[in-house]
């Protein structure tokens, strides 16, 4: 049958998907955060990097919990930056982890800090997905979720991404990926103890595509490891010739 | 949200060209049954998925499609779709596999672009 022949009704996940946008804008920096390399950029997806496509699936299991996986992960929206490690600092918008918002992202890394962020892409009661833009380390996009299985509630962090450019491939192989996954296992394991639980972290990773991506080697001009370095410099460069003039 | 029921069907429309066709909900519950249909159709150097009665996809859904792109990909067979209602379009042109599965309206489209006739 053609699409065009069914009667229109709105899709059960219509609420539930951010709106295609040609480029992000971000309305309003949050307090404390440095806000570059997000506004203007295009959002990416596992499709778009350069370096291996990894599927890796972080899981924690809440035993015997009295929460629901809609409770759990209402909770993990409105606090989703208390879960972080203190170097991973997320600025959600005012309006929260829903479909379009942007959040910022401050990272303090071997490189120094560095300015990013994210969109959100999806977001439903038991579930929501940030998706990266050009600069991210990463392109591609990372789900959270919680599910009942059993008596038991499973915490899960998903990613699915490959490195955006050459020099973020050098760093996830020397070092970026590990520092990755303590960060995802930091945010399970505060989760579950927000909820009064330890929390055993698994982790399976997958290599879904073992292939560089060569035609996206561009993507390194919008690193933004990069220019917020760049930035970094230019700024105190700035602050000791204005301190030298006075 | 609860999972929806998803049932998947293979045909085959041209030697070497096989149709997925999906009916209802596209979610990470879809991983096996997509894997099946796909090993199905895997002989089929041309995949072309029917989402015409897709109902309802999440973005684990729309992460199974990208592994079975990425795996269609290394198999050097192409992947084709049609029957993406406006709001799934903009869902593939957000995660931008519409750049890398190309599009029809309906079936015929998608046969006629290919130089077959309706079985």
């Amino acid at each position: 049958m053609n699409p065009s022949d069914q009667q229109p009704r709105t899709p059960r996940d219509a609420e539930n998907w951010a709106k295609s946008v040609d480029r992000l804008n971000v309305t309003g920096t949050p307090t404390g955060a440095l806000h570059l390399n997000v506004q203007g950029r295009q959002t990416l997806s596992p499709l778009k990097g350069f370096g291996q496509l990894w599927q890796k699936t972080f899981q924690a299991t809440l035993v015997g919990s009295n929460h629901t996986p809609a409770e759990i992960v209402r909770v993990w929206k409105e606090r989703f930056p208390e879960f972080q490690p203190p170097e991973n600092r997320f600025f959600p918008s005012v309006t929260g982890v829903k479909p379009g918002e942007v959040v910022l992202i401050n990272a303090s890394t071997p490189g120094g800090i560095m300015s990013t962020g994210v969109m959100v892409m999806y977001s439903d009661e038991d579930s929501f997905t940030l998706i990266t833009p050009q600069g991210h380390p990463e392109s591609g996009w990372v789900t959270f979720s919680a599910s009942q299985v059993d008596q038991n509630i499973v915490l899960q962090v998903q990613t699915l991404a490959r490195a955006s450019d050459p020099l973020y491939e050098v760093a996830f192989r020397l070092i970026a990926s590990g520092m990755q996954d303590r960060i995802w296992q930091h945010v399970l394991t505060a989760l579950a103890a927000h909820f009064g639980a330890p929390a055993v972290v698994t982790l399976t990773k997958q290599c879904v595509d073992p292939r560089l991506q060569w035609s996206e080697v561009g993507n390194i001009r919008h690193n933004a490891q990069l220019h917020t370095l760049i930035y970094t410099i230019s700024s105190r460069l700035r602050k000791l010739v204005r301190g030298n003039a006075t | 949200m609860t999972p929806g029921k998803l049932s998947l069907a293979v045909r085959s429309v041209a030697q070497h060209i096989s149709i997925i066709d999906i009916h209802g909900d596209v979610t990470g519950a879809a991983d096996s049954a997509l894997t099946d249909a796909y090993t199905s159709a895997s002989t089929s150097s041309t995949i072309i998925l029917n989402f015409t009665a897709l109902e309802y996809m999440n973005s684990s859904g729309i992460g199974l499609l990208v592994t079975l792109l990425i795996r269609a990909q290394r198999q050097g067979q192409r992947l084709l779709a049609f029957g993406l209602t406006e709001h799934y379009r903009d869902i593939f042109e957000l995660t931008r596999l519409n750049e890398a599965i190309t599009l029809f309206n309906i079936e015929s489209d998608v046969l006629e672009s290919l130089n077959i006739s309706r079985i």
